[in-house]
């Protein structure tokens, strides 16, 4: 009983910064949840329900899960590599390229959107009609791939992507903008808690003869999970809740390149504000269910590696 | 031409037609349910015509956005937007289109028209009339940023017309008229949707300067709510449409997007359009839903302010009257 | 020096690095600096100096370094009930705090301006006492410190739930106080987690759009953000002027992450 006094507050200051904090969550973040439940839920369940079994709500879905899915790993790979890059080794410009990993956050959507255009657009860099011309050759041999030698429904979309080359207005636009968006989170999430852990582990391991890939996955990635996995999930989060980057490049044609946050907002703007909030609270238990697989991972880990010890 | 030939190869080479009847039709904000309800009755026109289906998709945005896209590379078949304007800038800085677009359909290629009209709350509690009672002390107006939305330039236009009329010309005392007004404005939204819902679901403001077709939809959506107050003067607003011509040529869709536009003039149309509460040009279809629509006095905007570039420049421009009327306040 | 000798993994780590951060980041960004750089430097003067340009700038950064400085205290705040103690509800409270992440900023302006407006849920109260949440630079605020919150939070946890007892136990031992350790032993452990999430909570509000539109109001030298001015210069097909502002935004927002990043490095060099 001692000892824990020493390490924690006395039952007072305790209940009073719960307490505080409590009331902090409540008024920033439970009371909007519960402005869109209630906004969600205000025309009943069928019409919560139907919202979600629309089409075009369903193939807002699929984009979204498809540009996470694809983003999120890329900048995960990233973080990694650039964490592992700025708290390992001291180097010259290493201020400056953490300063330039942070950058993208300070990039305003819309100039996030913005800059794509200004490379795939039509006057841009790489307009498109430019690159069909480049890939026409690979575009016909991908049709004659696709022709003969099996794996048709592979080569055959692609053949066709290669000859009208779409990127901005198209899915690979989305991809690019929402990476582009979320591209610092987890190498920002790794790096301070690297920086605090230091490498003596890691010096130690290799004095000791061990490869390189070894230590990583041995020593540096049990040390850094709960950093990898709060990183990930805010990647994740925030991939699918990007909103103005993609509206910039998304071109907004209904049922193909609408987001679902796009489309929430093509329903409020149509008054179907229920229907809006429906879409919106699918992302909202979206960020639950991460959070809920999180709880599941560290509940497992914590088993594991207390086995470990 | 090159891309289409390879694609036609490509499709016949593929057998997965990727030429099955489809149509990208970029629009503005408001025009949702009118698309939705004329695509349809397209589609099954065009099934009688050539047997074929036809699947129309929709982009809406606003109209500024949507024409930058467009010019970006969004690969629209035809665009119906808000403002001239923007379809000139489409001809102008993509080349996608000829100039002279405007010139391909009858009405100035505008198959309906709307108006500004002012919505208030139910009752009229503050007895507004006319724009010369939007100046008053304690009057709320609401109106979008006429720098990010077509619909607010509208707005600042028709007010514009109503001074000009009034006091004769007398440029101080029109844009002290406008100046005054704006001084009343206490939310500028980025676009006219997102002012509808300031002055509908969170009761901001007195009385909303709204397209005729928004006026109606809201008295729908907020039933019992509101009530639509005709001025004594409005501006007539010309929504044209036109066939991006670069981009249906490399789609082989011009015929279909001919058809699709000139369809817009049939009788099915017109009464589609008075229907969801814009102006029909056919007499008609005009006469059947005049319920809808009151006589106003309406200028244009060629005769007020000599066309889009004119009045763009002048008054929206950075440096323009609109900045001007906000300096040093 | 020898330290780059040990651990190995340079050349990778760092071509993977600099070639992805390149790709994705560095060229698209070269694009609008050479757009911005067609025009010449009187033209870049002109469009930066107009009353529009320095209310909106002085509104963006003023909310924003607001807003993260109140984000970074409530943030510890929260993080430490969430990390330290068992209550009731805790994981729950623990999930919700990513909700800013999750909800489509649009929402999440749409929703805060529902709250905050006049005839909302906490604004009539706000009201009552005069005060204007919604449309108004206050407004800005709130949105802002809703979208910097969780960054704060993030950062901070894991940290935090490495941080072992040992210190605390051994700084006790030695006879300090619950509020000595805390300042003196546990606090300095956390300033550089704090400072990245206090950095990147900034960095987001600066940029920030969809949510503050809906709840500012967009007055014109009140309560305009510079996001609305490039959007507004966009809507004019001025793609340059719209490139000369989001390039003058870039970089005054690097060269704060620059010092903030450099301060960073200066308080770990003392630590260790």
């Amino acid at each position: 009983m001692s000892q824990r006094s020493v390490t924690t507050e006395s039952a007072v200051v305790r209940f009073l910064l719960i307490g505080a904090a409590v009331l902090v969550l409540s008024l920033f973040l439970l009371l909007p949840l519960a402005a869109v439940f209630v906004e969600a839920f205000r025309k009943g369940w069928e019409v919560f329900l139907a919202s979600l079994h629309d089409e075009a709500a369903a193939s807002a879905i699929k984009v979204t899960l498809l540009a996470a899915g694809i983003s999120v790993p890329l900048n995960t790979l990233f973080g990694v590599s650039a964490a592992w890059l700025v708290t390992k080794f001291k180097f010259r410009g290493r201020s400056l390229l953490v300063s330039l990993i942070d950058l993208p956050f300070a990039v305003s959507p819309v100039i996030a959107g913005l800059v794509w255009v200004l490379l795939f657009g039509a006057r841009g860099w790489f307009p498109q009609t430019a690159m069909a011309d480049t890939f026409a050759p690979a575009a016909r041999f991908t049709a004659w791939l696709a022709q003969h030698q099996g794996f048709g429904w592979l080569f055959s979309d692609f053949a066709i992507w290669l000859a009208d080359p779409k990127i901005i207005f198209a899915l690979p636009g989305i991809v690019i903008a929402t990476t582009f968006v979320t591209f610092p989170f987890v190498a920002r999430e790794l790096i301070p808690l690297m920086e605090s852990q230091g490498s003596d582990q890691e010096e130690a391991a290799v004095t000791l003869g061990a490869s390189g890939w070894h230590v990583f996955f041995r020593v540096t990635l049990a040390n850094i999970k709960w950093g990898l996995l709060y990183g990930v999930l805010l990647c994740n989060a925030r991939a699918m809740g990007e909103f103005g980057a993609v509206s910039v490049v998304s071109g907004h044609i209904r049922g193909e390149t609408n987001t679902l946050p796009l489309h929430v907002e093509v329903l409020y703007n149509e008054y179907q504000f229920s229907a809006a909030f429906a879409c919106a609270t699918l992302l909202a238990f979206l960020a639950l269910v991460t959070l809920g697989m999180k709880s599941v991972v560290e509940h497992f880990t914590r088993h594991t590696s207390s086995d470990h010890k | 031409m090159k891309t289409f030939k390879l694609l036609t190869l490509l499709s016949s080479l593929l057998t997965s037609s990727i030429f099955a009847d489809e149509l990208l039709n970029v629009s503005y904000d408001p025009t949702r349910e009118f698309y939705q309800e004329f695509n349809a009755a397209f589609a099954k026109q065009w099934k009688q015509q050539t047997g074929k289906a036809l699947t129309v998709k929709q982009s809406h945005g606003g109209s500024g956005k949507q024409a930058r896209s467009v010019i970006d590379g969004l690969s629209a078949d035809v665009v119906t937007l808000a403002l001239s304007g923007d379809i000139d800038a489409i001809a102008k800085q993509g080349n996608l289109l000829p100039a002279d677009w405007q010139a391909k359909y009858p009405d100035h290629s505008s198959p309906y028209t709307s108006t500004i009209v002012f919505v208030v709350r139910k009752g009229n509690p503050k007895g507004i009339k006319d724009w010369g009672d939007l100046v008053q002390s304690g009057i709320k107006v609401i109106t979008p940023n006429p720098k990010t939305s077509g619909g607010a330039r509208w707005n600042y236009l028709a007010a514009w017309a109503y001074a000009d009329h009034k006091f004769g010309g007398d440029q101080a005392k029109v844009k002290e008229y406008i100046r005054a007004l704006y001084q009343n404005v206490p939310v500028l939204d980025t676009g006219a949707r997102g002012s509808t819902t300031t002055f509908a679901q969170r009761g901001i403001g007195d009385v909303f300067l709204s397209w005729e077709n928004e006026a109606h939809l809201i008295e729908k959506e907020f039933p019992g709510k509101t009530q639509i107050i005709i001025p004594s003067i409005s501006i007539l607003a010309e929504p044209p449409v036109a066939v991006v011509e670069k981009n249906a040529k490399k789609h082989g869709t011009e015929e279909l997007a001919k058809a699709y536009l000139a369809y817009l003039y049939s009788a099915e149309a017109q009464d589609i359009a008075g229907k969801n509460f814009y102006r029909p040009r056919d007499a008609k279809a005009l006469a059947k839903w005049s319920g809808n629509f009151p006589k106003i006095n309406l200028v244009t905007i060629d005769k007020e302010f000599g066309g889009w570039g004119k009045a763009q420049k002048i008054h929206f421009e950075d440096g323009g009257t609109f900045d001007e009327i906000y300096k040093g306040r | 020096m020898s330290k780059r000798r040990v651990i190995p993994g340079f050349g990778l780590s760092m071509g993977f690095t600099i070639t992805y951060l390149s790709l994705i980041i560095l060229i698209p960004l070269a694009a609008l600096f050479l757009k911005a750089a067609r025009l010449s430097g009187a033209e870049w003067w002109a469009i930066l100096t107009t009353p529009q340009v320095i209310a909106a700038a002085k509104l963006t950064f003023g909310a924003s370094a607001a807003a993260a400085t109140v984000s970074t205290v409530f943030g510890l705040l929260v993080t430490w009930v969430l990390v330290r103690y068992q209550f009731p509800g805790r994981k729950f409270l623990d999930a919700m705090v990513d909700l800013p992440f999750a909800l489509p900023t649009a929402v999440a302006g749409i929703t805060l301006t529902a709250i905050y407006a006049p005839n909302g849920w906490i604004g009539e109260y706000l009201a009552k006492w005069g005060i204007e949440a919604a449309y108004s630079p206050l407004g800005v605020f709130i949105a802002l410190t809703f979208i910097g919150f969780p960054f704060v939070v993030r950062t901070l946890q894991p940290v935090m739930e490495d941080f072992g007892s040992e210190y605390e136990e051994a700084a006790a031992t030695l006879g300090a106080g619950r509020w000595t350790v805390f300042w003196r032993v546990i606090f300095p452990m956390f300033i550089p987690a704090l400072i990245t999430g206090f950095t990147l909570a900034f960095a987001r509000a600066i940029g920030e759009y969809g949510s503050v539109i809906f709840i500012s109001g967009n007055l014109p030298l009140k309560t305009e953000i510079l996001p609305l001015l490039v959007v507004g210069q966009l809507e004019q097909f001025k793609y340059e002027a719209a490139a000369v502002i989001a390039a003058a935004m870039l970089m005054a927002s690097f060269a704060l992450l620059f010092l903030i990043n450099l301060l960073q490095r200066r308080l770990n060099w003392q630590n260790h």
